[in-house]
């Protein structure tokens, strides 16, 4: 009997019936690097534990308060991450869980993105931790925006690269897109990174 | 084995009842236009009118107080649409409102006419409400007293919580400082009595596919020597407050519809409260860390509902939905947009208690065994999701 279609594709029902690699509290999972992001505020958070050895991730665990795509997409990721390179998969875009992945709606995409971010942070955790910040992408950035990730360093650059009102550094970093709370901060920042590098 | 069905999403819309299902297979036959003067048009018309019998009958009305129109958006859209309307030669409600009063749990259809409404220049205040979900009494007496409202727009029972306001002292208080009144009754008709004459109103809106009718057919109550400005111009139908010609197929399954509630309405309500309290009961006792939403006693009876701490709502509802139960969430992640349930962030919850909320809707074919059945998987999938949850579980730490 057909059965009607599934709100996403056969693989993220699969992925969201079945994830894999998350954490359970009582194995005790040993984690080299760890990252959070996101927030409850926004309706979705994510933690990636790594394990490292040689440069390589070796294992990984993760957690989520999320909806079906975040569980689905960070399963993909959990199990694309083994086996690659720190530095491969710092460079991992949502775009590549996405063809692992099929589909998923459009509206469903920014859900997906939380995996791949708390992952940069957990890589960048291990960095710090391991004696090596030099390699710390965004070193000492600030996020701004906790529900989009964004930091002061990447408003600095949305400034140089010619945003000039809130609304074109929306556009540019989508910070300020989902509980809007970091408005007056990002204002504030747009302003002074304005003043810094444009009047003299 | 066939996978078992359990449909507890009657807000959101009802199964087909049998008898309207049967009356609508019946009429597929007429094709009549009901305008026409022969024979194929005057039986389409008798139809009609015995339609609109039971349905002003229903809610208390006299039959050229009823307006069908495509759908209780429509309905809500047309009664604040035309406190914009300009003409000289219509209404010209444009020249005396000033102001229109609403509150923040309205449907969207509301919500969003409203706004409009601020676009085109008239001022709208938007009424807070408790935690329960009740409207704030002081403020709308305080708005009313400064004078200048036209029109008052209040839902008689929330879609999401299922709160139910005191509509027929909102009412009064309305006419008491010249304002017209309106509400939306979409989720009440059929499952609370309804009496417009009692209630006072000048405009109410109800809905079929609410109802156990179909889609696509609602009907907006107009009081008579009530002004009146349609949405839809160019038709003497509905006595020029409707044009287009009717949809008479659907006004015969909205008459069926309410003809079967007034058989069955009475003792559903005692059933569901029953299953209400068991589910709630069942929950309560199966699950930690949970909050009902909505008033515990000014309620629908068939509305339940939940939130679930450190569990995402749209996780819940998919892995319910694998288990072959349906049900909605006010997670901002089902909706496509990026906020959660406005009518639980008015009541104070915050973003969690929005997110993790889950609306259990009961009806007329709800059984015993799919409540039970609901209590049996309902703490497996809140814990599956916790168990995975950043949300849940280390708040020591």
């Amino acid at each position: 009997m057909m059965e009607p279609n599934w709100v996403y594709t056969e693989k993220v029902k699969e992925h969201f019936m079945h994830p894999r690699n998350v954490l359970k509290d009582e194995e005790g999972f040993k984690a080299d690097g760890e990252g959070m992001v996101g927030n409850i505020k926004c309706g979705d958070q994510m933690m990636m534990l790594i394990k490292v050895k040689d440069g390589v991730i070796v294992d990984c665990r993760w957690k989520t308060y999320g909806c079906a795509s975040a569980i689905a997409s960070t399963s993909v990721l959990s199990e694309m991450i083994k086996g690659m390179s720190l530095e491969k998969a710092f460079l991992l875009t949502p775009k590549e869980i996405m063809k692992q992945l099929g589909s998923l709606p459009e509206h469903k995409i920014h859900c997906s993105v939380l995996g791949d971010k708390a992952l940069r942070a957990a890589i960048n955790d291990y960095y710090q931790k391991n004696g090596m910040a030099g390699k710390v992408q965004k070193e000492g950035a600030k996020i701004i925006c906790q529900c989009m990730n964004v930091t002061d360093h990447e408003i600095e650059d949305a400034v140089l690269e010619g945003a000039r009102t809130y609304y074109e550094l929306q556009e540019r970093t989508k910070l300020g897109t989902v509980c809007g709370q970091c408005e007056i901060p990002a204002k504030e920042l747009l302003e002074k990174y304005i003043k810094e590098h444009f009047n003299s | 084995m066939k996978k078992r069905k359990v449909y507890l999403d009657n807000n959101a819309t009802t199964p087909l009842h049998p008898e309207v299902k049967k009356a609508l297979i019946e009429a597929m036959e007429v094709f009549g236009n009901p305008s026409s003067m022969h024979e194929f048009g005057r039986e389409a018309k008798a139809l009609l009118d015995s339609a609109r019998e039971k349905v002003s009958s229903f809610i208390g009305a006299n039959t050229d107080e009823v307006v069908f129109v495509g759908s209780g958006s429509e309905a809500n859209n047309t009664v604040l649409s035309m406190m914009a309307c300009p003409s000289k030669h219509c209404c010209n409600f444009q020249s005396v409102s000033k102001k229109i009063i609403t509150t923040k749990i309205e449907h969207p259809c509301v919500f969003e006419a409203a706004k409009c409404l601020r676009d085109r220049g008239i001022e709208v205040e938007f009424l807070d409400v408790d935690e329960y979900g009740i409207v704030n009494l002081q403020q709308y007496k305080d708005i009313l007293s400064k004078g200048g409202v036209s029109l008052v727009s209040i839902m008689m029972a929330n879609n999401e919580i299922g709160t139910i306001q005191d509509i027929k002292a909102l009412c009064h208080l309305a006419h008491k400082h010249g304002a017209l009144f309106h509400t939306d009754a979409v989720q009440a008709v059929g499952k609370i009595p309804i009496d417009v004459n009692d209630l006072n109103v000048d405009f109410l809106t109800l809905s079929a596919h609410k109802i156990y009718g179909p889609k696509g057919i609602g009907a907006l109550y107009v009081k008579k020597g009530i002004n009146f400005c349609p949405l839809i111009r160019g038709g003497h139908q509905e006595k020029g407050r409707r044009a287009g010609t009717e949809n008479v197929l659907g006004i015969i399954g909205l008459g069926k519809a309410v003809e079967m509630r007034t058989k069955e309405m009475q003792g559903e309500e005692k059933r569901l409260l029953k299953f209400k309290d068991l589910l709630k009961k069942g929950i309560a006792k199966n699950i930690p860390d949970i909050r009902f939403n909505g008033h515990p006693e000014d309620c629908l009876a068939g509305t339940v509902n939940v939130s679930f701490f450190g569990a995402e709502g749209e996780a819940i509802l998919l892995y319910l939905d694998m288990e072959g139960i349906s049900v909605s969430t006010g997670s901002a992640c089902s909706s496509g947009s990026l906020d959660p349930s406005h009518v639980l962030l008015a009541t104070g919850a915050g973003a969690e208690q929005a997110h993790g909320s889950i609306r259990v809707s009961l009806g007329r074919e709800t059984t015993e065994e799919d409540i039970k059945y609901l209590i049996d998987v309902f703490p497996k999938v809140i814990d599956k999701i916790r168990q995975m949850s950043t949300a849940y579980g280390k708040k020591d730490k």
